[in-house]
């Protein structure tokens, strides 16, 4: 819980991870690229106060995980959103074990969504089936950029792709997190194209289709797809740090989102150890919205509290939100009205 | 490379010439110029030829981006007199040697790339020159509002002779003519991503959408700068931050 000026925030950190970088667990250069780029995000979006050292960052465990979130953060209730590049580290990058492990510790704190890959076939069909009762899944975290053998990306209307969403369904997965990294796969397209989250979201509505990152480095192809679809999200992680390096890019950024895809379907997320969420919390809920910039309405502290929680806690119902920190929002109900872009796309 | 920087060093013509040819390569992502970008990273002269290094923000960049980058960097070095051999090279990329090695040979697109390339980038590129006309359009249609000299109900009307002269009008030239719009004066500045003019009553959406197009534009350029000189901080000869580390050992001057 975060307090300020008497409004208390419930807060929900909408991704997570538990990773273990280092060099002992690194399969091949692409490990090391991919630590390194992460690092990079994490140096040059960060205040200097709040910077790692390099070996900190590349594991820092369950104990450090649960004082960052927790005791000296201000989270309520964090989900993980596993990302596991087995093909750049050999015990994966997320350290699955090690989460479920806090998560049965934390029932009440922690939240753990597994990644599957459509390109296992039958077998991770079967292997998604166990998982769902043994992880007991609510959602599930999609890295469309994944290697995989000789492919380098996969889309998510591909004919597995389809064939796994609709076991989510059957497994009553509600969430899927989409991370779309820049997916090699084909080639001759922009790599960070949405219209495969355009397609299954119109296909399967029973599904939630949480979009990592707010589609940056495409915001405004995603904020076009969320005005054609009720059941897309968009997650502020790595788009929120923007707060502390360039407040008035930020502010831009949440202000399209406003306009797009409205106030009950962005999810407040620190992508930790990314980033730690005191920090990004403490300015978010200061933020507002410049005075010169009049295209965009002030945030009010309403629409903060559901970005910061809320909204998150309306998909997950297992997160439950003490009454009198609890607001209504229109997260999770498909016949909702839509934010006043996605009104006003739709009548154009 | 073994030559010793000397930026105190008069540039030859041929350094000036191969500055200018790099300049002309565009990150279709940012619309921006690599040399601005940072992106160049070294440029070496001698008898032989014109060495280039490039590196990007981030070993994951996309490929296809970087290799567009890459081979029209190559190509506009190609295009200079007495150029000699030119060779480009994308350094820290987790697709270095695969561009690298298609570069070399030149080899092309679908040489480079094999079973993962399908046809070819063309539909890339125009994908983004369109973007980058949609974001000019949105700077100068925005700048005659807030300016109060347009109302938002006559936005739909303009046409290019009401636009004042300035770097914005001239941007958006520039595209126009990359995506294969007309320069006359009485073209409408507003049109749809198909070219044609917008009706009245979608002429107010279809900035809004375009605004959002310029912001995303512009914050991946922040994006991209930031990583590149954090990424590069530690580099004491270029940092990411400043210009190309420039090296001149030719010893003979071409005749033009």
């Amino acid at each position: 819980m975060y307090e300020k000026n008497g409004d208390k925030y419930f807060i929900v950190d909408a991704h997570v991870h538990l990773w273990d970088a280092r060099a002992r667990n690194l399969r091949n250069i692409h490990g090391k690229q991919f630590i390194d780029c992460f690092y990079d995000y994490h140096r040059n979006l960060s205040p200097e106060e709040q910077v790692w050292d390099y070996e900190t960052y590349c594991y820092y465990g369950p104990e450090r995980l649960m004082r960052d979130l927790f005791e000296d953060g201000p989270a309520d209730h964090a989900i993980f959103q596993a990302t596991i590049l087995k093909d750049f580290y050999i015990n994966g990058f997320a350290q699955v074990d090690k989460s479920l492990e806090l998560c049965r510790s934390n029932p009440d704190k922690l939240t753990y969504n597994h990644a599957y890959d459509p390109r296992d076939g039958e077998e991770g069909l079967e292997q998604l089936r166990r998982d769902a009762e043994s992880m007991h899944l609510q959602g599930v975290k999609l890295y469309t950029a994944e290697w995989h053998g000789d492919s380098r990306g996969y889309k998510l209307d591909d004919p597995w792709s389809r064939r796994y969403l609709e076991e989510c369904i059957n497994l009553g997965i509600k969430n899927v997190h989409v991370h779309k990294g820049p997916t090699i796969r084909p080639l001759d397209r922009d790599a960070f194209d949405v219209a495969d989250i355009d397609k299954v979201a119109t296909d399967y509505l029973d599904l939630n289709f949480i979009v990592e990152h707010v589609g940056l480095p495409r915001l405004e192809d995603f904020c076009w797809i969320a005005t054609q679809e009720s059941n897309v999200y968009g997650g502020l992680a790595v788009a929120i740090p923007f707060i502390h390096t360039r407040p008035r890019y930020f502010a831009q950024i949440i202000g399209e989102l406003m306009y797009w895809i409205g106030e009950d379907k962005i999810l407040f997320a620190s992508d930790y150890a990314l980033w730690t969420p005191q920090w990004l919390v403490e300015r978010f809920v200061d933020f507002q919205i410049p005075e010169d910039m009049s295209e965009y309405a002030p945030l009010t502290v309403n629409q903060k509290k559901k970005i910061l929680g809320l909204n998150a806690a309306a998909l997950y119902p297992n997160i439950k939100v003490p009454d009198e920190l609890q607001i209504p929002t229109d997260a999770a109900d498909p016949g909702a009205e839509v934010a006043a872009g996605a009104k006003d796309a739709v009548n154009a | 490379m073994t030559a010793v920087a000397d930026r105190r060093a008069t540039p030859s013509t041929m350094v000036e010439a191969a500055i200018a040819a790099l300049g002309t390569v565009v990150d279709p992502e940012l619309d921006e110029p690599i040399t601005d970008l940072n992106f160049v990273r070294s440029i070496l002269v001698d008898d032989e030829g014109i060495t280039v290094h490039l590196r990007l923000p981030t070993s994951f960049c996309s490929p296809n981006f970087a290799y567009l980058m890459a081979s029209d960097a190559q190509d506009a070095l190609q295009q200079l007199d007495d150029a000699g051999l030119v060779r480009v090279m994308l350094d820290d990329h987790h697709d270095s040697d695969k561009i690298n090695a298609g570069l070399a040979a030149e080899a092309g697109y679908l040489g480079t790339f094999g079973v993962e390339a399908d046809e070819g980038l063309d539909d890339l590129r125009a994908t983004f020159v369109r973007k980058a006309h949609t974001a000019a359009m949105e700077r100068c249609v925005s700048d005659l509002l807030a300016r109060h000299e347009v109302t938002p109900d006559e936005i739909g009307h303009l046409t290019l002779r009401d636009l004042p002269p300035g770097p914005k009008k001239s941007a958006l030239l520039r595209r126009r003519a990359n995506v294969g719009l007309s320069l006359c004066p009485n073209s409408l500045v507003l049109v749809g991503d198909d070219g044609q003019p917008v009706s009245p009553d979608d002429a107010g959406m279809r900035l809004r959408f375009a605004r959002s197009v310029r912001i995303s534009m512009e914050g991946n350029g922040h994006f991209c700068r930031g990583l590149l000189a954090t990424r590069y901080a530690d580099d004491a000869d270029c940092d990411g931050r400043s210009g190309p580390v420039i090296t001149d050992l030719r010893t003979h001057r071409s005749a033009s």
